[in-house]
């Protein structure tokens, strides 16, 4: 399971580069982010090397932030590879409450970050269908 | 032109001969009824019998709106419950609102005051009023209507809100006499005026605004855009609702209808009594209310009295329009609102932080109330639909508590400005 990052933020100019500011001072690296927006505000989701010092972090700096539990899954890097991912989950009847691709790859596969419902039920049965999940060390080392 | 010359015009000293013999009616009214009164009066060391003069009334005690408070609903009634033919209510500055009750001597009194107020804005028994107060606890509605129909004038009970039905109605039945909130009159002049529509389709001849504060400035702009002559009116439920005080059309102060209270002016800080001419708190006593007598209440509205007489005729003395306020309550689209009512909505709902900031503003003419409120760092979960939910169940409740809508806006923690002392809550920004 991965740890990710969120945190809340206003849609005021300069909050984004804030963050970022913050994680780069302290040398957390990021390696997937996906921001969901509203008219007033926004949710930044974050996935870095060091989940937890980047937690500490930007605590310490007043963000509003929490830790979340997702899944980084191995998708076959070629046109229709997610569909076919997409629909083992469907038939697995895991629900996919918001997905974003992962910067990085590994040799073959795209990655990419889902949040689940229940990701210690979702691991077993995704696995069951044949897709690679991986691991926090491996995800934070990539 | 006068509703009741006889009282309106009646000579000074011949007026304060009707008040002191009032105020001994009602003080013996209060102090035989109402045990509240009682403890007060011998918290101060007063009996009715001490009440001999009109300069006497400054060894009554003040009351309050937090009195009203803690005697949440009925207690400060005088009469019996059955005797109480209507309850009003306004905003309290929490949870609970302020209760009034009348009995049908009062709804009587209050409607010779509206009738004569309404004649001081130039309403006559053949004039169309449309009444765009809202209609319903809040005084403003029924108060304009019974006056105006006590006048024999044709009432329109259209209530607020609604803003193209009210253009089409005020140019279909002809309104001559609009009444409702100053920046409700505004709002109309404006949508009317984008609609493109002629001015001169309007029968509109008198304006009579209030139920909340305004200028100079705005006057002579509703009366340039509306083609009126435009008074401002000033009331409060506390005492009996609009009507308290009017302008007549010098519109140099609102004449205090005296034979049915007692104006004073004091020092808001010491309670101390301060001289014509003089600003202050305004403080009223009522003379004949029945249901709910008032001595000395504090109106927390910023004041002073004007004794010169009028070129009007009328004798009673005028009160400088409203300067501003002792308290921190605001007036919104004719609603009072308070800081710590929005303060108690938000530890009631809770996910927040308890930091808020009230930004008033006027887009166009009509005023916006804009909550922002700290998102908890504790409470946050990654969930957008979370947080729009929040939001939601602070919106939904800040409008029932408040009786108007609100904005509500989250922010991150940490940003809404903290000061050592009274935090600033309030950002008005409204040009009024």
């Amino acid at each position: 399971m991965i740890k990710q990052i969120s945190l809340f933020l206003e849609n005021k100019k300069g909050r984004l580069a804030n963050v970022c500011q913050v994680l780069g001072n302290e040398s957390i690296n990021i390696r997937a982010l996906s921001l969901a927006d509203t008219t007033d505000f926004g949710v930044l989701r974050l996935i870095v090397n060091d989940p937890d010092k980047a937690y500490a972090v930007l605590k310490a700096n007043n963000f509003a932030v929490s830790m979340t539990d997702v899944l980084a899954m191995e998708v076959t890097d070629t046109p229709g590879g997610l569909a076919g991912t997409l629909e083992k989950l469907d038939e697995a009847g895991v629900n996919v409450e918001y997905m974003y691709a992962f910067l990085g790859t590994t040799s073959q596969s795209a990655l990419v970050i889902i949040r689940v419902e229940n990701p210690e039920i979702a691991i077993s049965v995704i696995r069951q269908a044949g897709i690679n999940i991986l691991t926090g060390e491996q995800v934070y080392s990539l | 032109m006068y509703w009741n010359q006889h009282y309106e015009c009646m000579p000074h000293q011949q007026l304060e001969a009707v008040q002191i013999e009032r105020l001994k009616n009602i003080v013996e009214r209060v102090y035989y009824n109402v045990p509240f009164y009682r403890n007060k009066f011998q918290e101060a060391g007063v009996e009715p019998g001490d009440i001999k003069s009109l300069e006497d009334i400054k060894k009554l005690p003040y009351t309050t709106k937090q009195d009203l408070r803690d005697n949440y609903p009925f207690n400060m009634f005088t009469t019996a419950m059955s005797d109480v033919v209507r309850i009003h209510a306004s905003s309290g500055t929490t949870g609970k609102p302020t209760v009034v009750g009348y009995t049908r001597a009062d709804l009587n009194t209050w409607a010779e005051l509206m009738a004569r107020s309404l004649t001081c804005g130039g309403t006559t028994k053949s004039s169309v009023v449309q009444v765009a107060y809202g209609y319903g606890l809040f005084t403003g509605g029924l108060g304009a209507h019974y006056g105006a129909e006590r006048i024999g004038a044709t009432v329109i009970p259209i209530s607020g809100g609604n803003t193209a039905r009210q253009l089409m109605i005020m140019k279909d039945f002809g309104t001559t006499v609009l009444t409702c909130t100053p920046s409700y009159a505004i709002h109309l002049a404006e949508v009317w005026e984008s609609l493109g529509e002629d001015p001169s389709l309007l029968k509109l001849q008198y304006g009579v605004f209030g139920a909340e504060p305004w200028s100079e400035r705005m006057r002579q702009e509703l009366e340039r855009r509306l083609n009126i002559s435009a008074v401002d009116i000033y009331g409060l439920s506390e005492i009996i609702g609009p009507g308290v005080a009017c302008e007549c059309q010098e519109k140099k102060g609102l004449h205090v209808f005296e034979d049915h209270f007692i104006p004073e002016i004091v020092d808001p800080v010491t309670g101390e009594k301060l001289p014509y001419g003089e600003k202050g708190e305004l403080v009223i006593t009522t003379l004949t209310k029945e249901a709910l007598p008032m001595l000395r209440y504090r109106t927390r509205d910023l004041s002073m009295l004007i004794q010169e007489p009028c070129a009007c005729g009328r004798t009673h003395v005028r009160m400088h329009r409203v300067m501003g306020r002792t308290d921190d309550m605001l007036i919104i689209r004719g609603v009072n609102v308070f800081p710590s009512q929005v303060e108690s909505v938000i530890l009631e709902v809770g996910g927040t932080e308890p930091h808020y900031l009230l930004i008033v503003d006027r887009k166009g003419s009509l005023d916006e109330l804009e909550i922002q409120v700290e998102v908890s760092a504790a409470m946050f979960s990654d969930k957008v639909k979370g947080l729009e939910d929040l939001g939601q169940k602070i919106r939904r409740r800040l409008e029932s508590v408040l009786g108007i809508a609100a904005k509500v806006k989250l922010v991150e923690p940490h940003t809404l400005p903290r000061s050592e002392g009274k935090a600033q809550r309030v950002i008005d920004r409204r040009k009024i």
